[in-house]
């Protein structure tokens, strides 16, 4: 079917361009600049950086194009998987090649799309060693996709061990100051939680017989049924290997200290990549396959999880307000926000899910915003540190505006999309039988404590007298760092001011999802019952 | 004519994998190691074809053309170590290449 | 509900502020100034003219059903779709009735008043282009609130003009001061936006809607009003938990105790956005809130109760302060304070129509006597202390003759706007149950003190002798202290005044672009009152319709309390002049140096130390705690276990390395020798079986 070649095109086409890259001839590097790795100025005219950067570009535009058709020919009326591609891969072991979408997975493909797009563009900056760099970020954004489209379970992990490699080096070659041992504790603490994943993957295999997902979870299947067979406290250990995987890679509380350091290290692109997307992975684990495969464990341990969601809030928000490093202070507030995001998943509730899975996107573009403007800044004055600012707002009066742009929409501003995402996740865990008022309240501390941190950045940074004299000369921004943000400001009000096609798109997978959910597990009634239809008119 | 006992072969076999080994350990230059252990693949090798012969299979044959294949790669990838290292080091006593213990 | 014939000129009322500021901001910085400033007034004052004509046309539905819904985009009729996630549903839509269009015509209104001030008041400033487009944004948000047709969209509204508040107290924010009054302007706000987050939560559990009124009459405020919520009859548990809730709301953005130590630092934006955002306007807000969603809030006695407590203590605390600051828009901070106490009062003792009536005339009189205080400042080139005014009356007459009207009516002398408002408020407080009479005691006591303060102030300004330039040297004087900051617009590019300033002969009167508003307010200031006298209540029942029904009732005869109420203002104003008169060379009861030996005073000066006592806990401590949450316990704790994890790894592994001597030959030894071992192994187990 041309469809599931069009998903199979969007995953590998990063993959086929990184492949070409490899032959194009490596450029001079050139010796004077070496020092000035991240200097914002273009590099001197040279052909072969040049086409490196533009096939890039292309190959990576090209992707983003593709799954905005993938979008368009999803279709948002079937609750399963589309554009499904299911071929043997390792028959001796029952591995297969499947990949598909359904709602839940197919913004988050055209979220990976995008940022990588806006990455590369950005990245146009970057001078040393520039092929690599290129082909490490195409390799990751095919990885990346992989992920989010796997359906068996092998590939799956494979895909999610892939993605660490090409991260890894993008903190270990182009990072900051401390950046192997950023690059070597973030590949080790999530290579660890994964560990316990193929442990998992492997058990379920030898009980059940199968990788797919879409099997063990199908009622009728008999992957299902024996998986179902399996005692309580296995099926605890399973949940408890998978859970922990995705735990650290979310991160959350208490398994987050890698990410400011692997976020203050890497590179713009890569933290703008390490926050938008591969945060989602964990987020997405936890959809994809805890909640399915295991609903009766997530929803025994759905207290935990909102105990560990809402101290996250808290604790990261707290945090991050005393940061005296910007990327720090942002990498921080990802471990607020990503809290929302498990708060709502832990719900059981089709407000929260609805809610977390749109706050996994809008975390995606407004984090990445974020992180794509303190990279702007350490272009022009190479330092992160808060208080090396002060005042440069009449300086780079664009910039600014981005800024706050970016700003109010991490303070979850109505209008703005991160509202709509952590309002539906506060409602759905007031209503929640799991989390209720007195959780949502101390939840919503969050939403006090990311206007001080952000306001208070805002106001270090951009306002008050002009500190020191270099900030009086900075350029502001130009046409192409415009357009790295301009799509990012435009999603920002598209979800914050018509989000209902973009819930369109998802509805139907969530029903789906705890609606088998609801069918394992003996109670997951909720305080108010959340119906999907047109209850209201019919009253 | 008279057909030679398996038992030959894989005395044989034996002699030339010592051979081999007892290289391997005590030589320091690595071309010489090389030829040592293409003794011992090879002194392998002998006794795959003998004993398949001995049980009238073609498995040990089979084998013997796998492990030709990989010796062959193994001694141009081997090779070309030997002569980067050389042209690092000007030297390629065995002994003194230990960087990765650092 | 019936259709209302001009419902497809609704969204005008919202689209053409928002336009404004879409214009100011993508083509505001290549069209001069001038155009900028027409756009800005006219978008407002055509919002005003649509207001107008859809309140005509609302009125004449029959009262029982006064209202209608609206769509706030153009080319529909049905609202469009916001949020839809399961039942959670909300919309662009406005709901036309008596209570939003009176606040789309105060907002249009005095709101389009201000803006024409503005154009005189920051024709000099740089950033002329950008307050102009966030001035019109925050009347795009705050129309958004009052029309909102259901509560989320209010919410819209409501974070929306906190934004706004930010932007502009802030406006000149190259002072770090304004730029952290604005911080705390939002963060104050969000405290309290996050109790009115919790209420629609709460709101959407109960009722499973969150829609005002709809037309079957399944929205929320006709469910409270029928006493039903989704799972039956509506129980007061529900109704004090939402009540709280959005008090809390509401005490957030009308800046009522313990949520208004951000409003006097507010006052460190330009004095058109004290005078719009936070005197007639925004602050009201919380007013609107309680009476919109009054259905809900009759039902639970304990709701009523706290909001008329914590309203009249506001009032009176508030007022205390008042009278012994020294800068002139703090004093009448404090009295937007005090007199926003008046409205919750009023709503609390169920008089949810006076509270409204009290919005409506304190919108007019403060926002004179804000503009008036600008004027002044004005004409003294950013001067703001008291201390060095006085004698202002001749010089600056339209100002003093302006001004003398909203001192008169905020005094609630007969027969101006004040008197009928606050006098209702109080008469209705005194009929609240046994608690009636203490509540109507404090709130005279409050009167009285409005009465004196408010007299200092225009003692202070214009009447004393005149103290300008008589202290070390004129242009220090004016450069120094509160001055700073309204110098900045000013001192850059050094427009319109040019050099008229820094002595005493540069006090001149203000351009007609100010003085018409002052003149325009002034009117409205005397003769608003007039559509409310207890005897022909109009206001009271062109309102009705929006408001809960509650046998709110007069403790104390209407003519009582009207006698008391002026009698009152004159005592306040005549201690004042017995106090003042004999002083008119200093200009001043107390020296400086009394103000610090008495301890009332200076406690009172300093906001009874609830500001301190916040900064304190909050910022200090708060900032420790964080700092020791991140030290202590994420860097040493959590991640030194993650690294200690690692460092014990690293040691073992340094005792195994030395087993990696890196001699090839002895590796190949050892695995020869392994070999063997194992084969001895096999060999042995062989053997022994």
């Amino acid at each position: 079917m041309t469809e599931s070649a069009l998903l199979n095109l969007v995953i590998f086409l990063p993959l086929a361009g990184a492949f070409v890259l490899l032959w194009l001839p490596r450029p001079a590097e050139a010796r004077a600049s070496a020092s000035a790795d991240h200097d914002g100025r273009p590099a001197p005219p040279c052909s072969a950086t040049t086409a490196i950067r533009w096939l890039a570009a292309i190959v990576s535009g090209a992707t983003l194009v593709a799954s905005i058709f993938l979008l368009r020919a999803f279709d948002p009326l079937t609750s399963g998987f589309q554009m499904a591609t299911d071929i043997p891969w390792l028959p001796q072991w029952g591995v297969r090649y499947h990949v598909g979408v359904d709602g839940i997975s197919v913004l988050l493909v055209l979220l990976t799309t995008l940022l990588s797009f806006l990455a590369v563009v950005y990245s146009f900056s970057v001078t040393k060693r520039v092929k690599e760099y290129m082909i490490f970020l195409l390799v990751l954004e095919s990885a990346m996709l992989g992920v989010f489209c796997a359906l068996d379970l092998v590939l799956f992990y494979v895909f999610w061990e892939a993605v660490l490699i090409p991260m890894y080096f993008l903190i270990g070659i182009w990072g900051h100051e401390r950046r192997i041992y950023a690059a070597v504790k973030f590949f080790l603490y999530t290579f660890a939680g994964s560990v316990l994943m193929l442990l998992g993957i492997v058990y379920l295999y030898l009980s059940t017989g199968s990788f797919s997902l879409v099997q063990l979870q199908d009622p009728g299947s008999a992957a299902h049924a024996s998986l179902a067979a399996l005692d309580p406290r296995t099926l605890m250990l399973l949940f408890g290997a998978f859970a922990l995987a995705f735990m650290v890679k979310v991160p959350m509380w208490p398994f987050h200290t890698w990410l400011p350091d692997a976020h203050v290290e890497a590179p713009t692109a890569g933290s703008v990549l390490l926050a938008g997307v591969l945060l989602k992975m964990g987020t997405y684990g936890f959809v994809r396959v805890c909640l399915p495969l295991f609903p009766e464990q997530a929803h025994a341990a759905a207290p935990l999880f909102i105990l560990l969601a809402v101290v996250g809030i808290v604790y990261g928000a707290i945090v991050a307000a005393v940061q005296p490093d910007m990327k720090k202070l942002v990498a921080y507030s990802s471990v607020s926000h990503l809290g929302f995001v498990m708060l709502g998943i832990f719900t059981f509730t089709h407000l929260g899910l609805v809610g977390a899975l749109l706050q996994n996107i809008n975390h995606g573009v407004t984090t990445g915003m974020l992180f794509f403007l303190v990279g702007m800044l350490y272009d022009r004055r190479h330092t992160r540190k808060i208080a090396d600012y002060g005042g440069i707002k009449r300086s780079v009066p664009v910039l600014a505006a981005f800024f706050l742009i970016a700003t109010l929409s991490s303070v979850a501003l109505p209008l703005t999309n991160s509202f709509v995402g952590e309002f539906a996740i506060l409602q759905g865990s007031y209503v929640s039988a799991v989390s209720g008022p007195v959780w949502t309240a101390v939840a919503a501390l969050g939403m006090v404590l990311s206007a001080v941190y952000m306001f208070w950045l805002f106001q270090r940074v951009f306002t008050g007298p002009v500190k020191r004299e270099e900030n009086r000369r900075m350029p502001d921004l130009g046409l192409r760092e415009r357009w790295v943000l301009m799509p990012l400001v435009v999603l920002i009000f598209w979800f914050g001011c018509f989000v209902s096609p973009w819930v369109g798109i998802m509805t139907r997978s969530v029903e789906g999802l705890l609606a088998s959910v609801e069918q394992r597990a003996p109670v997951v009634r909720t305080v108010v019952s959340v119906p999907s239809g047109t209850e209201r008119e019919a009253r | 004519m008279l057909p030679v006992r398996t038992e030959y072969y894989l005395v044989l076999s034996a002699i030339l994998f010592t051979i081999g080994v007892t290289g391997v350990t005590v030589k320091r230059n690595p071309i010489v190691i090389f030829m040592c252990i293409e003794l011992m693949l090879n002194a392998v090798n002998l006794s795959f074809v003998a004993l398949g012969r001995h049980f009238g299979h073609i498995d040990g044959q089979m084998t013997v053309i796998f492990v030709m294949a990989v010796a062959a790669a193994e001694v141009a990838i081997g090779l070309g170590i030997i002569v980067a290292i050389f042209r690092q080091r000007e030297s390629i006593d065995i002994d003194e290449v230990a960087l990765l213990r650092h | 509900m019936e259709p209302l014939p001009t419902q497809n000129l609704v969204w005008l009322i919202t689209g053409l502020p928002l336009l404004g500021f879409l214009f100011h901001v993508f083509v505001g910085k290549r069209v001069g100034r001038a155009v900028v400033g027409y756009v800005a007034c006219g978008v407002v004052l055509a919002s005003f003219a649509v207001s107008v004509i859809v309140t005509l046309d609302m009125s004449g539905l029959p009262a029982e059903g006064r209202r209608a819904i609206a769509s706030l985009l153009p080319g529909i009729s049905e609202p469009a779709p916001w949020i839809e996630i399961g039942s959670l549903k909300a919309s662009f839509g406005a709901l036309v009735d008596p209570l939003s269009m009176l606040m789309c015509l105060i907002v249009t209104g005095v709101g389009g008043l201000i803006h024409v001030y503005a154009l005189g008041y920051m024709a000099a400033d740089r950033d002329h282009a950008r307050f102009f487009s966030y001035f019109n944004l925050f009347i795009f948000f705050m129309l958004t609130l009052v029309l909102a047709d259901n509560i989320l969209l209010m919410f819209v509204g409501w974070e929306g003009v906190g934004l706004c508040s930010y932007l502009l107290i802030s406006f000149w924010y190259e002072d770090m001061e304004n730029s952290k009054a604005g911080n705390k302007a939002f963060i104050v706000n969000r405290v309290g936006d996050i109790g009115f987050a919790l209420g629609v939560m709460a709101i959407f559990a109960t009722f499973g809607t969150l829609v005002f009124h709809s037309p079957d009459g399944g929205g929320f405020l006709d469910m409270a009003a029928r006493g039903v919520s989704e799972y039956g009859a509506l129980t007061v548990g529900a109704a004090t938990l939402i009540g709280l809730l959005l008090f809390v709301g509401a005490c957030g953005k009308s800046a009522q105790f313990p949520l208004h130590v951000w409003l006097p630092d507010a006052m460190a934006g330009p004095t058109p956005v004290s005078a719009l955002i936070h005197a007639a306007t925004m602050v009201t807000a919380g007013v609107v809130l309680l009476a919109r969603v009054s259905p809900v809030i009759v039902h639970s006695p304990v709701v009523m109760t706290v909001i008329a407590v914590v309203g009249v203590f506001t009032a009176l605390y508030a007022a205390t302060i008042a009278l012994t600051q020294t800068d002139i828009k703090k004093v009448l901070a404090y009295s937007t304070i005090s007199q926003l106490g008046y409205m919750f009062l009023g709503c609390g003792v169920g008089a949810f129509a006076s509270g409204m009536f009290h919005v409506t005339t304190h919108a007019f009189f403060k926002a004179l006597l804000f503009l008036g205080a600008g004027s002044v400042i004005h004409a003294l080139s950013g001067e703001q202390d008291m201390r060095r005014m006085g004698g202002l009356r001749g010089r600056i007459r339209v100002t003093h003759g302006t001004m003398l009207v909203g001192w008169l009516a905020i005094c609630g002398m007969f027969p101006l706007a004040g008197f009928w408002s606050k006098d209702e408020i109080i008469g209705y407080a005194s009929g609240f149950g046994t608690a009636g009479p203490f509540l109507a005691a404090l709130a005279m006591t409050t009167s009285l003190l409005t009465a004196l303060y408010m007299s200092r102030l225009m003692w202070k300004t214009f009447w004393s002798s005149p103290r300008y330039g008589d202290a070390s040297s004129a242009d220090d004087g004016f450069g120094g202290g509160g001055a700073a900051n309204a110098l900045n617009l000013h001192d850059d590019h050094g427009g319109g005044h040019g050099g008229g300033h820094g002595g005493t002969h540069g006090v001149h009167e203000s351009p007609p672009s100010m003085t018409v508003p002052l003149i325009v307010l002034a009117v409205f200031s005397a003769v608003a009152g007039l559509i409310g006298t207890p005897w022909a209540h109009l206001f009271k029942r062109y309102l009705e319709p929006s408001l809960a029904a509650y046998p709110a009732e007069h403790g104390i005869p209407v003519m009582a309390g009207l006698v008391v109420g002026a009698a009152i203002a004159a005592v306040g104003m005549g201690l004042a002049w017995a106090l003042y008169a004999k002083r008119r060379e200093q200009g001043a009861v107390l020296s400086d140096e009394q103000r610090q030996r008495i301890l009332p005073w200076r406690a009172a000066a300093n906001q009874w130390y609830v500001d301190a006592a916040f900064t304190r806990a909050f910022v200090v401590w708060g900032g420790a705690a964080a700092t020791a949450v991140w030290r202590r316990l994420d860097d040493a704790i959590i991640d030194g276990l993650v690294n200690g994890l690692g460092t014990v790894t690293a040691a073992l592994s340094e005792r195994f390395r030395c087993a990696q001597t890196g001699l090839a030959r002895l590796y190949a030894m050892t695995m020869l020798a392994g070999i063997v071992a194992l084969l001895a192994g096999v060999v042995a187990w062989g053997l022994s079986r």
